[in-house]
């Protein structure tokens, strides 16, 4: 009887001490996965670019060199921009980027209306989306006419 | 000429003693394909690993010469095309045998989904598959940008802007895949590490595991053949079938080499973060019903963007053939699930329908 109670005994602490061990282990281990796991995942995220901190910029063209009913991409930061003048002659920004799947789009004169090739989506000469599927308008600019030289801001 | 024997006895007793090579001979002799009237889809799969065995031996050649940054990578595609011997042929080999591997791919796919060969035991055999295909449709989309091309540009920008438009973590995804806010130099390194390192790797763990399974289970002879008794014949693997296959890739290799001489591989205009999208630009043919779709949906769906519910609707559609082991289980009374064949034929006719469409259609209308 006294024999059997050791031996229970001890397979109950044998299988304590199992418990136990393969506790420290698997913990250890899902350690050992987690910081392989964390900087790798970290790695992959691509740091944080500095956003172009300009509120404006000035284009290298004079306005007289845009006829009416054309548009043109320019740089404002690392996003394209289009500069259009309307058929009535009056100048407008818009960021170039379409609101639906980030194509740059293009002014068409043949419609008068800024368009996007990839997915034919139509915008207004405001910017806005009036056909296809871009589901926003488009982010307008301010443009500055200074003596010979465009200024185009961020609507605040 | 004896003692050439002898020698070559020897070399292969001695390398039989140490890799034991002759369990896979037995394992090879044992392999039988049944014969009946839907034989002629079990040589799908070993044409699409054939098509796939080309496409890394080019790839490995095209790492010779190719140069993954934004203001070489073009001019290095440029100078393989024009100034490499035999340059423009490794390219366009590795261009047309990844257009056939996929096409391949499409048939292999569906010939196995509307034969009903994924039941169980075969599930997993299917779920390695569908993986396969989701990976070499990634291997589509990162080599396509590679060359650094203007298509490739706007391709690339709208297909990881999908990823953007999945709820909550999109941004987060959209700025992994392209490596920044906007698809640039960092996206091109990092397609080229997945084109060249990550995809190879996995490809390589779930494909053997593919081909064990399909030599574990053996063919699955379909239903309709089961019903009527089964097949009656059938092929050893060994030599008859591989023979057959050989005819099919040799077949195969002369056609990626006539397409190849006769229409190589375009490299368009350099692409330019600053231009306008090509007036016709399309994706690969491959993509080309998602890209349609995507013009048809109109800007909002009820109150959602039209974009969302269409990536959600591939999505599950994709999932729907992915558990078709689950889905096309056989009925309590034991009559046949067809549910999940309609399910399947009704996106292979919206794939065709929608691939025409895309080709068919004005651009600008």
């Amino acid at each position: 009887m006294a024999a059997e109670n050791a031996r229970s005994k001890s397979t109950h602490s044998a299988s304590t001490r199992r418990r136990f061990v393969n506790w420290i282990l698997g913990t250890s281990a899902g350690g050992l996965v987690l910081s392989v796991l964390y900087p790798t995942t970290r790695y992959l995220i691509p740091p944080e670019a500095a956003e172009s901190t300009a509120s404006t910029v000035t284009l290298q063209i004079s306005p007289d060199e845009i006829g009416p009913n054309t548009g043109q991409i320019f740089r404002f930061g690392s996003r394209p921009g289009i500069l259009i003048r309307t058929p009535d002659g009056d100048l407008r920004a818009y960021e170039a980027m379409c609101t639906h799947l980030d194509c740059i789009v293009q002014y068409r004169d043949d419609i008068s209306r800024i368009w996007c090739a990839c997915h034919n989506g139509h915008y207004d000469l405001n910017g806005i989306n009036i056909q296809g599927p871009p589901p926003r308008p488009l982010q307008r600019f301010t443009v500055n006419v200074q003596e010979d030289r465009i200024v185009i801001g961020r609507e605040s | 000429m004896r003692t050439w024997d002898r020698m070559a006895r020897d070399a292969s007793r001695w390398l039989e003693d140490r890799l034991g090579l002759s369990a896979l001979g037995r394992i090879a002799k044992k392999k039988e394909v049944p014969v009946h009237r839907h034989t002629i889809w079990y040589y799908l799969g070993g044409m699409t690993l054939f098509l796939f065995a080309i496409q890394v031996a080019t790839g490995v050649l095209l790492l010779f010469y190719y140069r993954p940054s934004a203001t070489e990578a073009y001019e290095s595609v440029q100078f393989l095309m024009t100034d490499v011997q035999f340059g423009w042929l490794i390219r366009s080999i590795h261009s047309w045998a990844s257009n056939l591997m996929i096409l391949v791919l499409f048939f292999h796919l569906f010939s196995v989904f509307l034969l009903r060969a994924y039941r169980p035991p075969r599930d997993l055999t299917w779920y390695t598959g569908m993986a396969l295909f989701g990976i070499t449709l990634a291997f589509g989309f990162t080599g396509y940008l590679l060359p650094w091309n203007q298509l490739a540009f706007f391709a690339t920008r709208v297909g990881t802007q999908i990823v953007g438009v999945v709820p909550w973590i999109g941004e987060g995804l959209l700025r992994v895949a392209r490596g920044g806010d906007d698809v640039s130099g960092a996206t091109l390194t990092r397609f080229y590490a997945i084109h060249a390192a990550v995809l190879p790797a996995l490809i390589v763990i779930l494909l053997g595991l593919h081909v064990y399974l399909v030599q574990r289970h053996g063919m699955s002879v379909p239903p309709s053949v089961e019903r009527e008794g089964g097949s009656k014949r059938s092929l050893p693997f060994v030599p008859s079938f591989l023979l057959r296959d050989l005819v099919g890739w040799l077949a195969a290799l002369a056609i990626v080499a006539a397409l190849a001489a006769y229409f190589p591989a375009e490299l368009g205009e350099k692409a330019d973060p600053f231009a306008p999208a090509p007036a016709g630009i399309k994706p690969e043919w491959y993509f080309m019903f998602m890209f349609q779709t995507l013009k048809y949906l109109p800007a909002h769906i009820l109150w959602i963007e039209g974009e969302v519910v269409g990536v959600a609707a591939f999505g599950i559609a994709a999932l729907l053939l992915f558990l078709a082991p689950v889905i096309g289980r056989p009925r309590r009374d034991g009559r046949p699930n067809r549910v999940i064949t309609w399910i399947g034929v009704g996106i292979i006719v919206y794939m065709i329908v929608l691939t025409i469409l895309g080709y068919t259609a004005s651009p600008t209308a």
